[in-house]
């Protein structure tokens, strides 16, 4: 099995509060691996210390181990902005930047010094039709982002995480803003996006989740208390509280 | 009769409101009354462009003051506008939040020193030092400038600094997130999206030192002449309306209502823009 990212025994401290505890994960490369449980439970601080979001809130402490194709992310010597890079985030509201659609695609390029007019040009284009914009947007690209309506707002930070060239995608409930209509479409693009891009969603949405990961993990209070197959977790369980969230008992 | 007295509030609240409202538009006619009308017989050509301010010969001319009072702000915003701003960027992106409480209304605080001692400062330690090491009177354009530069700090860190608070955090979180620095998210992105109250803040700054009298009598000379250095001694148009008014009758009188006039176009200009800027940047998002 081929592993992009491997948690071991991950704790995480909000000050006194243990968010995470002991925390396993592993994310296979090119699958879809969806973090699912109640509101609360770690799966989004779980989810942000894998670009190391979690270093900007004050007063987080962090032990364990986070291995992103073998290094340790935590490490002294590990460049935070290089990391991010490398491991992408789409957040839960759509968040594109007060600029213009082109502004935001080559936001990446220009914080990597890249001011190539023609390099940024072909940046934009590619990036825009990997998250399925470039049609509607290709005649409109000095447009300011928000003005665009939620959905391609979101997929346009997507196309944003996509110039960047990341391994690694999060999303952070990415569709929790959308209607159902539009959440279909950013759900069929993350199954054409995991043909080249290992992703990680967060998901409150337990049919989501079973459509379209290949992986799931189910939290509660701070405890990754089932990791598998999503077919096996959502057919057959192991663990009683597990059993009890996917059948909608509970959360 | 619970009713009448709500009435009786109301009617008493709306009166206060409209006194304000009133008391503006009171003294913009008396200003208007008595200077529009010696604008128009003096012409306005000679007033704004006439070289030569001589009450005791009839001649009116306030071109040297307007230069003045043009370099004198443009100096304070040059000192103060990078101080200022850069001042908000810190407290908001670089010091944590308990800091911030403490210093931001620390620097609030400046805007109650009352200006005169702000020209004391000028006339006793700034003056002196600028005539010691950089030579002229010492009471110069430079002098005002600094006193001013200092003065407009709190109305720009102030605003500035809630347009910065503004802006989402989420659009921080997205600039990081995409591999940038700290400093690359402030300058690409927090910056951008608050621009219009920056703006607006630099604006109104700049109001307040077109229009602050006190301490600019006290540091900037007083000499009437169009300057060549920042080291020459000026006369701001505000420094002329406070110390002729006193003496003035007549047509002189007359000329430095007309001054005000000016002075209040001028204004009510800056305030204009400030709050379209503001408007057009609420609009935007």
């Amino acid at each position: 099995m081929d592993c992009a990212i491997t948690v071991r025994d991950l704790d995480l401290y909000y000050g006194t509060f243990q968010a995470l505890k002991k925390v396993p994960l592993d994310v296979m490369r090119h699958r879809i691996t969806a973090l699912i449980g109640p509101s609360g439970c770690g799966k989004s601080t779980l989810l942000r210390t894998l670009n190391r979001m979690n270093d900007l809130v004050p007063g987080v402490r962090i032990q364990g181990q986070i291995l992103l194709e073998g290094r340790d992310i935590y490490a002294a010597d590990m460049d935070v902005c290089a990391l991010r890079k490398r491991v992408g985030m789409v957040f839960q509201r759509p968040n594109p930047f007060p600029l213009s659609i082109r502004d935001n695609v080559t936001f990446g390029l220009r914080v990597a010094g890249q001011t190539d007019r023609d390099v940024q040009d072909e940046v934009v284009e590619q990036s825009l039709k990997g998250a399925w914009l470039w049609d509607q947007l290709k005649d409109q690209l000095n447009r300011s982002a928000l003005e665009l309506p939620m959905d391609q707002q979101q997929r346009l930070c997507v196309a944003r995480v996509l110039a960047v060239e990341p391994e690694v995608i999060l999303m952070d409930e990415p569709c929790s803003a959308l209607d159902p209509i539009a959440t279909a479409r950013i759900e069929e693009l993350m199954l054409d996006l995991k043909t080249r891009y290992t992703i990680v969603i967060v998901t409150h949405n337990m049919q989501q989740a079973a459509r379209i990961s290949d992986y799931s993990g189910y939290m509660l209070l701070g405890d990754m208390v089932e990791f598998g197959a999503t077919s096996g977790v959502f057919t057959s369980p192991k663990d009683k509280r597990t059993q009890d969230y996917v059948s909608g008992r509970y959360g | 009769m619970k009713m009448s007295g709500e009435k009786a509030v109301r009617f008493g609240l709306m009166l206060l409101a409209f006194s304000s409202l009133a008391s503006l538009l009171l003294i913009a006619v008396f200003i208007l009354k008595e200077g529009v009308p010696f604008i128009i017989h003096y012409g306005v050509r000679e007033f704004l462009l006439g070289l030569n301010w001589q009450p005791h010969k009839q001649e009116y001319g306030i071109y040297p003051m307007i230069i003045s009072s043009l370099w004198v702000t443009i100096g304070a915003m040059l000192i103060g506008a990078p101080l200022g701003i850069a001042g908000a960027i810190f407290l908001n992106e670089f010091v944590p939040r308990t800091v911030m409480r403490i210093i931001k209304p620390t620097i609030e605080l400046l805007a109650g020193i009352p200006s005169v001692v702000y020209g004391f400062i000028g006339v006793m330690v700034l003056a002196p030092f600028i005539r010691a090491y950089m030579g002229g009177p010492g009471l110069s354009v430079l002098a005002a400038s600094v006193i001013l530069g200092i003065m407009i700090l709190p109305t720009i860190i102030s605003i500035s600094t809630d347009a910065i608070g503004a802006v989402p955090n989420t659009y921080r979180e997205a600039a990081l997130s995409l591999g940038a620095t700290r400093w690359q998210s402030v300058y690409m992105v927090t910056i951008k999206a608050a621009r219009s109250g920056i703006v607006a803040s630099i604006i109104l700054a700049m109001g307040r030192a077109l229009g602050e009298t006190m301490a600019v009598i006290m540091v900037a000379g007083n000499a009437v002449r169009v300057p060549h250095t920042p080291l020459d001694s000026v006369r701001t148009l505000t420094a002329n309306i406070a110390m002729e008014m006193g003496q003035a009758s007549g047509m002189h009188r007359q000329a430095l209502f007309a001054t005000g006039v000016i002075l209040l176009c001028v204004i009510m200009l800056l305030n204009g823009i400030a709050i379209s800027v503001v408007r057009g940047g609420v609009r935007r998002k």
